[in-house]
């Protein structure tokens, strides 16, 4: 019996059978917990948005009823500046990123990213009255490590930032990984993205001061993931980047 | 068949006599880095029990099959298949936590104390009492994560499960936290005087002098 178990034969009979059984529970949970994931990815990131839109103490659990009331999802041209159509019920704008045919390279930028969509979601953000109260703008650019994603949310004239929360990065924590702290999300607040001549003008960098409103200050010891903030911004808010959307106020009519 | 009194001590035996972390001191890279919070710990322990649990029971039914060249990545891959189904789980009903605990629900893979109970215990004995074993040892093991856990959370942030129990100095109360609690590397001194503590009740398990 003993020498029989350690025969060629059996033993790779032992191992496939365990291989299938195994592939089939774990394929079997993957699948079948798919949908409730999902819901809480996205439950998630509505969450996001709606603290973004400073509402996520108002909200108070309610997620997605706070979100489908205040909270309205755009699709804008970044070249042109202009609303357009959603181009397919679930789009989305990084995964189009990766398709030639619906994104354009980004050039004259460290941002560290090869391309962008051409077309990019936006959301507005609504008072009691109905009318636009904040602009929550989707970035992303690399860190340190990887790819940080985050929502840049901006006053009704496109030129205030309110919030900079990131919701996905895998930054250093305790360092890099500060970008989420609510203490330096607050510095934020109120910072100019535009110097008089249109310029992009807000940077990230040491000893800013609180009083700078083109400068907010950089994160101490995450001097490179502090470096990829100030990329991203700069790109995002710039000519390439949502700079005509800002311009244009498609919001107002 | 084994007699209740074998299954207790198989059972509860791993919480002090022969607790995983505390005598044997394995699985202590999770116990560090998940601890601050008391919830995280609560679900990390419960993630750990469930899976020694099944991959001593699965380990066991099929101990007189497994050919022994192969017997270890057989263990791997049934671990691995059980932490990624629980990863699943949690990612679908506790999202929350499943993000905090991020990777170290993965690295059960890697615990020492599952793969430590397979190789010892699971695959020379019946599939019941392996079953109890896993148990045990995730109760050892829980046991440990929950005492550095509440430490950690009560003194850190004055809070348990959430709920605030010491007013902090910030929110107008009299407690200053403990900065230093809230640091990963804290759990080494907490487990370390947890470890002083059961020797001392338990003085058979010092190690002689060499």
């Amino acid at each position: 019996m003993s020498a029989n178990k350690e025969s060629l034969g059996r033993t790779v009979g032992v191992v496939l059978a365990v291989c299938l059984v195994c592939s089939v529970i774990v394929s079997g949970a993957a699948v079948g917990l798919r949908d409730i994931q999902q819901t809480n990815a996205m439950k998630d990131k509505m969450s996001n948005i709606l603290h973004a839109a400073g509402l996520l103490e108002q909200a108070q659990g309610d997620i997605l009823g706070t979100y489908n009331e205040f909270v309205e999802q755009r699709f804008v041209d970044l070249s042109s500046g202009e609303f357009v159509e959603a181009p397919s019920e679930d789009y989305d704008m990084y995964k189009a990123a990766k398709k030639t045919d619906m994104s354009v390279k980004v050039e004259n930028s460290n941002v560290g990213f090869q391309r962008r969509a051409e077309i990019a979601s936006v959301y507005l953000v609504r008072d009691d009255a109905g009318d636009v109260s904040r602009v929550i703008l989707p970035v992303h650019g690399s860190g340190l490590w990887d790819l940080m994603y985050g929502f840049l949310a901006l006053d009704a004239d496109g030129k205030t930032v309110r919030e900079l929360i990131y919701y996905q990065q895998k930054e250093t924590p305790g360092l890099g990984g500060e970008v989420q702290n609510p203490a330096w999300q607050e510095k934020w607040d109120g910072k100019k993205l535009y110097s008089d001549d249109g310029a992009v003008a807000l940077e990230v960098k040491k000893n800013a001061g609180a009083e700078n409103p083109y400068a907010v200050d950089a994160l101490s010891g995450a001097t490179l993931t502090s470096n990829g903030v100030n990329n991203t911004v700069q790109y995002w808010v710039g000519e390439s980047g949502f700079g005509p959307f800002l311009k244009k106020q498609a919001w107002r009519s | 068949m084994a007699d209740t009194k074998e299954m207790k001590k198989v059972l509860f035996g791993p919480i002090l006599d022969s607790n995983p972390i505390a005598l044997q001191i394995l699985g202590i890279c999770s116990a560090l880095a998940i601890t601050t919070k008391l919830e995280t710990a609560l679900v990390m322990s419960l993630a750990l029990t469930s899976v020694v649990a099944f991959s001593n029971l699965f380990i066991s039914l099929i101990r007189n099959q497994i050919p022994s060249s192969v017997r270890i990545i057989i263990q791997m891959t049934i671990i691995a298949s059980l932490v990624i189904v629980v990863d699943q789980i949690l990612k679908a009903y506790s999202y929350e936590v499943s993000k905090q605990l991020s990777v170290f629900v993965g690295l059960i893979i890697t615990n020492c104390i599952v793969m430590g109970r397979a190789e010892a215990y699971a695959m020379k004995s019946p599939p019941l009492m392996s079953f109890l074993d896993g148990i045990g040892n995730g109760l050892g093991y829980s046991f440990v994560l929950i005492i550095v856990g509440i430490v950690k959370e009560l003194f850190g942030f004055g809070t348990l499960l959430g709920f605030e129990i010491l007013p902090l100095v910030q929110n107008g109360g009299w407690y200053q936290a403990n900065g230093l609690l809230i640091l990963p590397f804290s759990s080494f001194f907490l487990i370390g005087g947890l470890v002083w503590v059961i020797r001392t009740i338990r003085p058979e398990q010092v190690e002689p002098k060499e």
